[in-house]
C-alpha cells in the first residue's frame, strides 16, 4: 500500500442512513459513463451543491447501509475523482463490492459522533481515524486479508492483471526449469 | 453438517466444499448485461484480456433506455452491438423486453447454477433454483475476462409463509410484508429462502416477484428450491436441471416464519421500500400516475390480476395509467387473451415491453409534487423522476382498482 493510499486527510460531508445509489448518482445520468461527467451530479438530488463544493481528497461519513439499491457502479464511479474515503457504519454489499473493485477506499466504522465539516486523518495502515475537530480518535474494523489484497493492488483489474502475471512468470519459470 | 442450497450451489461452482463466511473463487455458469451496466464492463473486460472466456454464456440485451430515448443512449447501444458482433454472443438487442424476464422465460437459468447479471435484480432467478446474483460493472468485466469470480459465502435466512392468501391479496403483499417487517437491512448479504406450503403452491411467476425484492432488504440473492413447478416451467422451455436441490434438514440458517392468510394488501409509502403500510392506511390518498410494468410485476399474471379489475372499467379523469408488459411473450399472451384490449379500453396506455417508468431514466417520469403508484420495486427519491415526486409501491390489483377510483384505493372493495 502506498503512502498516499494508507493516509487521507480531509472534510467531512455527514449523511444519514440508507443513502441509496439514485441518491448517489440519479438514473438519468447511468448513460454517462466516465468519472468525470457522473461526478458533476453526485449527489444532485440530496445535496445540491456537493459536486461544486467537494474538494479533492474530502470525505463522504454515513450511517447504516450506504449505497443501498442498484447495482450501478455509476454510484462509486461518481464519488472515485473527487472523494477520498467513504466512511459508513455499514454499507450495502453491491457498493462495497463495486468501491473496493474500482480502489475507492471504504471503511466501516461507527460514524455517530462525527459531524459535517469536520476534518478527518484517516490512517488505514494503523487502523485508526482521528477526528481534528473533535479531537477524538475511533478505530475501524479491519477487513479479510482477500479484500485487502484487492484494495493494496488498486482495485479488482490491477489485483487480476498483477496475478495473471504472476502465473505466467511461474508457468516460464516451470518451462525453463 | 448439512448444507443450504447456497452453499451448495457455491461449493459446486468453487469446487469444494464451502461454508458461510468463507471467500471463494467461483466458476460463473452464466452472465447477463444490459445497456446501462454493459459499456462498462465491457471496457473492464478489454483492459484484461481481448476476449470474451466463453462467448456462449454470456447474454446480451437492451431494457433500459430503449428504443434509444437519447443520443447517449443510442451510442451505449451502438458500441454494445459492435461487442456482440464482435464476440459473438447472443444479443437480444431491444427486441424482447426486460432483462431479468427474459432470461428466466428463454430457459438461460437452470436450477443449480451460479449467475451473475450486471444489475441489482438479478436475484430474480433464484425462483427456478439459480444462485442468481447482480454484481457491478467492474465484477462483470473480471468474469466475461475469466469465468470466475469472488464470493463470501453468505448465510441463509429462510422465510417460510404458510396458509392461503385471502383474496385480491399476492406475491407482491408478501414480499412487502415480508421487507417490512425486517427492514430494509434486514438481510445484508444473505441468502434469502423462500419456502412453506404458500410458496410451494405459487407458480414461477410469482415465485419471481419473491425473489425480485430480496435485494430489497440487503440480500445477495433470493431462492426457491426447485420442485414440480420448476421442472414443469422448464420442460416447457426444453432445459433440464436438478429438480433434487434443497436446504439440508440439519443446514445452519434463520428462519422467520409467516402466515399468508393474515396478510392483507399493503403498499409501501415514499421514500423506502420498508415503509410498508396496510392500504387501508392510505386509502383515498391522491396519484397522478399508475404504472404496471416492470421485472416485479409485468408478467402475464400481474396483468391478468389487474385487467380482472379494469375490465368494464375506466380510468379515473386526471390519472394517468401507463401498463408496461414485462417482456415480448407476456406481451403477446395479454394481447391473445383480451388483456391489452381491457387495459386500452379502459383509457390506460400500454407501452412496449422495457423497464419503462420504473427507473425514471425514461419515460412515464413524474414531475415535482407529482405522485406515482406503481407495482415496481423501489421508492427512493427522484427514482422515477423528480426528487420532488413520491412513488408508493404496492401489487398490480391495487394499482388498478386505485387507478379506477382515482386515488389509492383497497382491491378488496372491487
Ligand atoms: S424493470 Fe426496473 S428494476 Fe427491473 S431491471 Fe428494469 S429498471 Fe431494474
Amino acid at each position: 500500500m502506498t503512502r498516499s493510499k494508507a493516509h487521507i486527510t480531509g472534510r467531512v460531508w455527514k449523511f444519514g442512513d440508507n443513502v441509496d445509489t439514485d441518491a448517489i448518482i440519479p438514473g438519468k445520468y447511468l448513460v454517462l459513463n466516465s468519472s468525470q461527467d457522473l461526478a458533476k451530479h453526485a449527489f444532485e438530488n440530496v445535496r445540491p451543491n456537493f459536486a461544486s463544493q467537494v474538494i479533492k481528497g474530502d470525505i463522504v461519513v454515513a450511517g447504516e447501509n450506504f449505497g443501498c439499491g442498484s447495482s450501478r457502479e455509476h454510484a462509486p464511479l461518481a464519488l472515485k475523482d473527487n472523494v477520498g474515503i467513504v466512511i459508513a457504519r455499514s454499507f450495502a454489499r453491491i457498493f462495497f463490492r463495486n468501491a473496493i473493485d474500482i480502489g475507492l477506499p471504504v471503511v466501516e466504522c461507527d460514524t455517530t459522533e462525527i459531524e459535517d465539516g469536520d476534518i478527518l486523518h484517516v490512517d488505514l495502515e494503523k487502523g485508526k481515524i482521528y477526528n481534528e475537530t473533535q479531537k477524538k480518535e475511533y478505530t475501524i474494523s479491519p477487513f479479510p486479508a482477500f479484500i485487502r489484497n484487492i484494495i493494496e493492488a488498486g482495485g479488482l483489474v490491477p489485483y487480476i492483471k498483477n496475478r495473471a502475471q504472476l502465473k505466467s512468470r511461474e508457468a516460464r519459470e516451470l518451462e525453463t526449469d | 453438517m448439512g448444507q443450504t442450497i447456497a452453499e451448495k450451489i457455491l461449493s459446486n461452482s468453487a469446487g469444494r466444499v464451502v461454508t458461510a463466511g468463507d471467500f471463494v473463487e467461483a466458476a460463473i455458469d452464466v452472465a447477463m448485461i444490459h445497456d446501462i451496466t454493459g459499456p462498462l464492463a465491457v471496457k473492464t473486460l478489454y483492459e484484461i484480456t481481448d476476449r470474451v472466456w466463453d462467448r456462449t454464456k454470456v447474454i446480451m440485451l437492451f431494457d433500459h433506455q430503449v428504443p434509444a430515448d437519447s443520443v447517449d443512449a443510442a451510442i451505449n447501444h451502438l458500441e454494445l452491438r459492435k461487442f456482440a458482433k464482435r464476440e459473438g454472443i447472443l444479443n437480444y438487442d431491444v427486441q424482447e423486453g426486460v432483462c431479468h424476464q427474459v432470461m428466466v422465460e428463454k430457459g438461460h437459468v437452470l436450477p443449480g447454477e451460479l449467475v451473475i447479471g450486471a444489475d441489482s435484480h438479478t436475484c430474480t432467478y433464484g425462483a427456478v433454483g439459480a444462485f442468481a446474483t447482480g454484481v457491478g460493472s467492474t465484477d462483470m468485466g473480471v468474469a466475461l475476462a475469466s469465468g470466475k469470480l469472488w464470493f463470501k459465502v453468505p448465510d441463509t435466512i429462510a422465510f417460510n409463509v404458510d396458509g392461503k392468501l385471502a383474496r385480491r391479496v399476492y406475491a407482491k403483499d408478501i414480499i412487502l410484508t415480508i421487507i417490512g417487517d425486517v427492514g430494509i437491512n434486514g438481510a445484508t448479504y444473505k441468502a434469502c429462502e423462500f419456502g412453506g406450503e404458500t410458496v410451494e403452491h405459487m407458480d414461477i411467476a410469482n415465485r419471481m416477484t419473491l425473489c425480485n425484492m430480496a435485494v430489497e432488504m440487503g440480500g445477495k440473492t433470493g431462492i426457491v428450491a426447485p420442485d414440480e413447478a420448476t421442472a414443469v416451467f422448464l420442460e416447457e422451455r426444453s432445459v433440464d436441471g436438478d429438480f433434487t436441490l434443497g436446504s439440508d434438514e440439519d443446514a445452519t440458517k434463520v428462519t422467520r416464519r409467516y402466515t399468508a392468510s393474515e396478510m392483507v394488501p399493503v403498499v409501501a409509502k415514499p421514500h423506502q421500500v420498508d415503509n410498508v403500510v396496510p392500504v387501508t392506511d392510505v386509502e383515498g390518498y391522491h396519484i397522478d400516475q399508475v404504472f404496471i410494468g416492470s421485472c416485479t410485476n409485468g408478467r402475464y399474471e400481474d396483468l391478468k390480476a389487474a385487467a380482472e379489475l379494469l375490465e368494464g372499467e375506466t380510468v379515473a379523469r386526471g390519472v394517468r395509467m401507463i401498463v408496461v408488459p414485462a417482456s415480448r411473450t407476456e406481451y403477446r399472451r395479454a394481447l391473445k387473451t383480451g388483456l391489452i384490449d381491457i387495459f386500452t379500453d379502459s383509457g390506460a396506455l400500454v407501452e412496449a415491453p422495457c423497464c419503462g417508468p420504473c427507473m425514471g431514466g425514461s419515460f412515464g417520469i413524474l414531475g415535482p409534487g407529482e405522485v406515482g403508484l406503481s407495482t415496481s420495486n423501489r421508492n427512493f427519491v427522484g427514482r422515477q423522476g423528480s426528487p420532488w415526486a413520491s412513488v408508493y409501491l404496492c401489487s398490480p390489483a391495487t394499482a388498478a382498482a386505485s387507478a379506477i377510483d382515482g386515488v389509492i384505493a383497497d382491491p378488496r372493495t372491487h
